[in-house]
């Protein structure tokens, strides 16, 4: 499981506690605390489900179990910048699977997992709704059609030079501050 | 005390309290019919190996045992074409993902699915299905047991044992599908989970996944 940020830890246990104390710590009311947990943390931390499976004196594993058998959660944090790969069938048929493997050796990561710095999330969704661009990726908002493995180093350089952009703009920003 | 009721199981008259349930009925008179998930204590019987297809009288197709109550004058048959194929289609499956070679598993010569195969004389390999083991690491981070997931057959045995014998909550059922698993809390390693190694799960294991260190 993903590493905590500065400060997270507390937002975790307060934003938690609130939810428990709404609904209350019967078993029957687990799934809907879980969703209104994702939907406030963006994600569930483990340390959410461990306070949760506390809070309702059941086995932590017994949350996780639940957690990692429906698709709607996630238990990795989103990513500044959300891939998704379309696996519908037309773009499964012409290379999603490809597509979503260049990725992963770019990132470092498998599919539904985030990287360490939280800057890239990756996942897969069924169809966009434009198979005749397939295989389409979707980054954060934006559609990218017919996508090769090309095409993915260059959306990779061009996350890369917008990540720089940012950090010298900060800097700047940080000197200007300073002056 | 519940009233006694008499049934017949493959033309033998047996007597038994009713609501008991066909399996444990049967498996009490030395009548086997294959089983992996039924515990006799786990209320409803979690059904989840298929294997204990039994033909009842009045039933238009077969039956698991070990959901079925027993009542007054109840006729069963163990065997069966429908029966025989039913079981014989569920332990494939259960194969299908099952790391095999039998010789270098620690229950070797023990295991129940050795024994099923055995009884009803079905090969412990596969033939008609894709093998699909899947390819995790074995957890011998315990000091007195080791955890190959690769020859777990998901009974779910362990998990009741964990949960509701010993109270610890350190293994449980994760995700679904083909990828359903038994895990810790978070995927770590026994070690690394409220485990107390009291050897419970390892007790009940009917298969080569949990198994004590020698």
């Amino acid at each position: 499981m993903q590493q905590l940020l500065e400060g997270e830890k507390e937002l975790i246990i307060e934003k938690v506690g609130e939810i428990l104390g709404k609904h209350g710590s019967d078993r029957e009311n687990l799934i809907p605390i879980l969703q209104e947990v994702q939907d406030s943390l963006g994600y569930l931390p483990g340390l959410s489900m461990e306070i949760i499976a506390e809070a309702m004196d059941i086995p932590s594993v017994d949350v996780f179990g639940l957690t990692t058998f429906y698709n709607q959660f996630r238990l990795n944090p989103p990513g500044k910048h959300q891939i998704k790969i379309c696996m519908g069938t037309a773009c499964y048929m012409v290379g999603g699977r490809i597509a979503l493997e260049s990725f992963e050796r770019h990132l470092k990561i498998g599919e539904g997992e985030t990287t360490s710095d939280r800057k890239y999330s990756l996942e897969t969704v069924a169809c966009v709704g434009c198979c005749a661009i397939a295989p389409v990726v979707v980054v954060n908002e934006d559609i990218e059609g017919k996508v090769t493995p090309t095409r993915v180093d260059g959306l990779m350089l061009a996350f890369e030079a917008d990540e720089q952009e940012e950090e010298q703009k900060e800097a700047e920003e940080n000197e200007e501050k300073g002056d | 005390m519940s009233k006694k009721i008499t049934l017949t199981i493959d033309g033998r008259e047996i007597t038994a309290p009713e609501g008991e349930k066909l399996l444990w009925v049967a498996l009490d008179n030395d009548i086997y019919i294959p089983n992996l998930c039924a515990v006799k204590e786990i209320d409803p019987p979690q059904a989840s190996c298929r294997l204990c297809f039994v033909e009842v009288e009045g039933y238009r197709e077969p039956v698991t045992a070990c959901n079925l109550a027993v009542t007054e004058g109840m006729v069963v048959k163990t065997r069966s074409p429908a029966v025989d194929r039913l079981v014989k289609t569920a332990f494939e499956l259960l194969l299908s993902d099952h790391r095999l070679k039998c010789s270098e598993c620690p229950k070797n010569r023990s295991c129940e699915l050795q024994k099923i195969a055995k009884e009803r004389r079905l090969k412990l390999r596969l033939t008609r299905f894709r093998p699909l083991v899947k390819d995790l690491p074995i957890d011998d981070s315990p000091d007195t047991f080791a955890f190959d997931p690769t020859r777990c057959v998901l009974c779910g045995r362990c998990v009741w044992e964990d949960h509701e014998v010993a109270g610890v909550g350190a293994i449980g059922f994760s995700r679904r599908g083909i990828d359903r698993r038994v895990t810790t809390f978070g995927d770590t390693s026994l070690a690394d989970s409220p485990c107390i190694e009291c050897g419970f799960c390892v007790e009940v294991c009917p298969v080569g996944a949990l198994s004590f260190k020698e």
